[in-house]
């Protein structure tokens, strides 16, 4: 009877160790089958619409197709790409980029074509069967209707990167997500991004989707919200259109009641459409080594010295503290140039401007006289005035990268930086024509121009519009009375508008406009040209400043200057368009500039000044 | 003329046999059905209409096998044995299959000689273990019984088949324990094999060592026997290692894996953990026949041949692997009763014999679907697919039903 023992015994043990799998550790294995054959596929989200003031798309979706491998060992995923390379024109680097992303997220479906081509795409689907692992899905592609017009105001989008993702803003993004790399796309990435949704399919055991997963439902897609930006899209293609040929540049366009950023344009400038689905990398080198920098915001990121149009700063400062006022004389009159020390600091105009008022001095931009009013509101009062307007704070746009620019905060400033003898009090000489340790971005002068063009609070810059965006005033204010700020404006007026001003052969001859030319002298070559302005000047629409890198050649070109006021000729006409010419129309009383040239040399004779007094 | 149809297809004996043996083929060939239904193009779809005709051509080798009388078979047992260490031989020069030169083919069929040498080995063994007058109590007496077994084996062995071997090392075992040698003779026979098996480890192979001098001390073999022994354990141990490395690398691994399914995941222990998975999350009652995702999806290898008891265990859940294994205890205990109740020794010994091979077939197969045993290629009887398999089934099944209706 023993071998019929042992033939029951051997069943027993076998009906015991199939109980204890599949009753007693049932569940285990149930869900190890799940394991097996459940995928996660995420769903992207498409990105929120951007549209312009009217309503114009800046940023839209159009259809497109994404590439990917669904996860496996990575021997299986090298062979696939091999066999893909000549499909989908993946070079020998590419594939070790793709292999090495797999590497680090072995679990996630590997983003082999963002964007693939129609051809691409149907090359995969006639060979499914040679690429069981390939999953071709629909999804979002971004587009940009405006393309280089609108560059490095929207930027662009891309798969998040590495470093991206150990960010805590990142949190819960998964590798192969689209995000915004730059401009508005970066800055507003939780706006417009939205919520990827999930899609549970089941695979064989070769990786290939056999269908959806009945028993777990998707997770539904929430798209990203659309956005409105304050921008004016015809104005800013017309920007485009009008930059000076082969010249480099940028102009900002804000409307100094609201903050709305009507124009940012910055050129040479690029496609951003080219970087959707990853840019190609011979083009991504010659766009990142280009000299010229196409990828620089220069509107917000770069700074550049001021040069004249920074002499406002110090004429707000020296009228705020009662140094300087409308018709204040200096003692030395403009002679091509002032000794100071053992140095002689020149004025642009060789001949010189002879004896000028403040508001003179403003129309002619002279230096000498702002040589003379810098050392009369002295170094320490100037360094706290540009402190008091924000000198050394991003204006606080809604755009990722601004600058702060450079300016001395104080004395100690300078003694770090050249020792407490390395300096001396001529610097202030300098810093008063905008010239010196002086670098200021496009977009805080145009903040500091806003700022004369209304009084008080300047606005804060925005891009997009929303509640708690408009209108929003910058901490700081103009500290000027009303009387004295608009003889500033008066004297920005005479600028452009009357004989003798800097910006006079380029005026207007449908609207009056205020502004104020600057010449930068850089290390890198030819002056800078700059002009920063706003029109009206009594209710201003708009503030401009723009600036045209080496566009200074000679005393009798400055490139700048006529392309800003082109622009806000634009802008006002494109407001105004039942008025015929609006020049007369709107032209005031002339500004109570020219004082009489005796008050005026009474006031220098007592030192101190008083605009106020007419 | 009229034809008795009964006697001519029915040798008489226990219709238990044969009746348990057509049902578990037909279960058989609808699980072979069912491992079709997979999600990818595979060569077990449609298998089920082969084991169908295959399953036919058995039952006409039954017929036919089972009107020879076993005494024919007796005389013939030398010719026949004879015949399959030929065909082992020709197999080794010019057989195919994957892994092992295990299959030779005539035109489009295949076919394993090792399954017909089974069969021959287990009766010339019988003849040979039938022909002793007396009770078999002295090793030297074993010499010519292990010699028969001996030579198939290491051709097979050669092939390399483990799973075989394995099986013609059961035949010899079965044989001498039903042919009544001392349980302490066949423990003395059998401990070189375990000193093979612990010959991994000098110290454990020690103990082993000491343990077996002190058995032979006790037990007082005659001299010779007891040296012969020790000396054959120690050449056991001492080959262990060389034998190892002759492995094939997919034969080391399948031990390896054996022992610790994890360490190769996707590669050799992938079979263990999936059918393990399918088994276990057939639950109670089973995903449904047809329907198992472990097999449909293909994470299930071999579903059709190896692995069909893990389709069982996947659709049919516990309650269709009880059935089945009834069914099987059944039909074995049936056999075993046959092999009781035969008169003369050599019907009982092949009677047992290919019980004992059935019996291994079976553990093996189903042991290594839940990791009880190595993954060898044994297939289950009646269930997994393969042809030659089942026509060598109804042959011995021929032979039971023969020597049922003889005693």
């Amino acid at each position: 009877m023993a071998a019929e023992g042992l033939l029951l015994g051997v069943f027993a043990l076998l009906g015991l160790v199939f109980f204890r799998l599949q009753v007693l550790r049932s569940s285990t294995f149930e869900l190890r089958s799940q394991e097996n054959r459940l995928r996660a596929i995420t769903v992207p989200a498409p990105r929120g619409t951007i549209y312009d003031r009217h309503g114009r798309i800046i940023a839209e979706n159009v259809p497109g197709y994404s590439i990917s491998l669904l996860p496996g060992s990575s021997d299986t995923l090298r062979a696939t790409l091999d066999r893909l390379a000549s499909y989908l024109h993946l070079s020998e680097a590419e594939r070790e980029v793709l292999l090495a992303k797999h590497a680090r997220f072995p679990n996630q479906p590997l983003v082999v074509r963002d964007d693939a081509s129609f051809a691409e795409v149907s090359a995969i689907e006639e060979r499914r069967p040679e690429f069981p692992r390939a999953v071709v899905e629909m999804r979002p592609r971004r587009h940009y209707p405006a393309a280089r017009a609108i560059a490095h105001l929207v930027g662009y989008v891309g798969e998040i990167s590495e470093v991206e993702l150990q960010r805590p803003k990142y949190l819960g993004y998964d590798p192969g997500r689209i995000v915004g790399k730059d401009g508005i796309e970066r800055q507003y990435e939780a706006t417009l991004g939205g919520v990827p949704g999930v899609r549970f399919v089941e695979v064989n055991a070769l990786g290939s989707i056999v269908g959806d997963f009945g028993p777990r439902p998707a997770i539904e897609v929430r798209p990203g919200t659309d956005l409105t930006i304050g921008l004016d899209l015809a104005l800013q293609q017309y920007v485009d259109s009008i930059f000076p040929e082969g010249m480099r540049g940028g102009v900002v366009a804000l409307d100094p009641s609201s903050g709305d950023v009507l124009v940012l344009y910055s050129h040479p400038t690029f496609d951003p459409n080219a970087f959707i689905g990853g840019i190609d990398v011979g083009l991504w080198r010659s766009l990142r080594d280009d000299p010229a920098h196409p990828l620089l915001n220069r509107v917000s990121t770069a700074s550049y010295p001021p040069g004249s149009i920074f002499k406002l700063i110090v004429a707000a400062a020296g009228m705020a503290d009662g140094k300087l006022s409308i018709s204040s004389y200096m003692p030395t009159a403009c002679g091509g140039g002032l000794a100071y020390g053992n140095r002689f600091f020149r004025c642009w105009k060789p001949g010189g401007h002879g004896l000028l008022s403040l508001a003179d001095a403003i129309q002619e931009s002279c230096n000498v006289y702002f040589y003379q009013a810098g050392m009369r509101v002295g170094l320490d009062d100037l360094l706290a005035a540009a402190t008091r307007y924000g000198f050394h704070d991003p204006t606080g746009i809604d755009l990722p990268y601004e600058t702060s620019g450079v300016f001395p905060s104080s004395r100690e400033w300078f003694d770090e930086r050249y020792g407490t003898r390395g300096w001396t009090q001529s610097v202030v000489l300098n810093l008063s024509i905008g010239q010196g340790e002086n670098q200021q971005s496009l977009l805080r002068m145009a903040q500091f121009y806003s700022a004369l063009a209304t009084g008080g609070s300047p606005v804060v810059p925005h891009i997009v519009r929303s509640e708690g965006l408009a209108g929003r005033r910058a901490t700081w204010e103009l500290d000027l009375t009303e009387a004295r700020r608009r003889q500033l404006v008066a004297a920005l007026t005479a600028v452009v508008n009357e004989p003798g001003g800097t910006a006079y052969p380029y005026r207007s001859t449908r609207w009056r406009i205020a502004g104020k030319t600057g010449t930068a002298q850089n290390p890198q070559g030819l002056p800078h040209s700059w002009f920063v302005g706003f029109a009206p000047p009594e209710d201003p629409e708009i503030v401009i400043a723009a600036i045209v890198e080496f566009g200074h050649p000679d005393n009798q070109v400055s490139l700048a200057v006529p392309y800003g006021i082109g622009i806000v000729e634009r802008y006002l006409d494109s407001l105004y368009p039942e008025v015929p010419f609006r020049r007369e129309a709107r032209v005031e009383e002339p500004p109570a500039a020219a004082a009489g040239i005796d008050e005026a040399e009474a006031v220098l004779d007592r030192g101190v000044s008083d605009g106020d007094t007419p | 003329m009229k034809v008795d149809w009964k006697s001519t297809l029915w040798p008489g004996g226990d219709p238990r046999v044969p009746g348990l043996a057509l049902l578990l083929a037909l279960l058989g060939i609808a699980m072979i059905y069912s491992a079709g239904h997979v999600e990818v193009p595979s060569v077990a779809t449609g298998a089920w209409r082969k084991q169908l005709i295959w399953l036919g051509m058995a039952l006409v080798a039954f017929v036919v096998v089972s009107r020879i009388p076993l005494r024919w078979l007796d005389w013939a047992s030398v010719w026949m044995y004879a015949a399959s260490i030929v065909l082992l031989v020709v197999v080794l020069l010019i057989g195919r299959g994957p892994n092992t030169r295990s299959w030779l083919y005539v035109g489009p069929i295949g076919m394993q000689p090792a399954e017909f040498a089974k069969l021959s080995t287990i009766l010339l063994l019988s003849r040979t273990l039938s022909s002793y007058q007396e009770s078999i109590g002295r090793l030297s007496q074993l010499i010519r019984p292990v010699l028969i077994v001996l030579l198939p084996f290491s051709l097979v062995a050669l092939q390399p088949d483990l799973g075989s071997s394995m099986v013609f090392g059961a035949i010899l075992i079965a044989g001498l324990f039903w042919a009544g040698i001392p349980l302490a003779t066949l423990f003395m026979l059998v401990s070189p094999g375990i000193s093979l098996l612990l010959g991994f480890s000098p110290l454990v192979w020690g103990v082993w060592f000491v343990a077996l001098a002190v058995f032979l001390y006790l037990y007082r073999p005659y001299a010779a026997e007891g040296i012969l022994v020790l000396l054959a354990n120690v050449a056991g141990g001492a080959l262990t290692l060389p034998l190892w490395r002759s492995l094939a690398p997919y034969q080391q691994n399948r031990l390896i894996v054996f022992l610790d399914p994890t360490v190769d995941p996707r590669g050799a222990g992938w079979h263990l953990i999936q059918s393990k998975v399918a088994i276990g999350s057939g639950g109670w009652y089973g995903q449904g026949f047809t329907q198992g995702p472990q097999k449909r999806l293909a994470f299930l290898p071999e579903q059709h041949t190896d692995f069909i008891f893990s389709v069982v265990g996947e659709e049919l859940g516990f309650l269709g692997v009880t059935i089945f294994l009834l069914l099987l205890v059944w039909f074995l205990h049936r056999v075993l009763a046959v092999a009781r109740a035969a008169e003369d020794p050599f019907p009982s010994l092949v009677v047992f014999c290919l019980f004992a091979v059935w019996l291994v077939h079976v553990i093996i197969n189903v042991g290594m679907t839940v990791g009880l045993m190595p993954i060898t290629g044994l297939p289950l009887p009646f269930l997994s697919y393969g042809g030659s398999f089942l026509l060598m089934l109804f042959v011995g099944l021929a032979i039971v039903s023969r020597a049922s209706a003889e005693a």
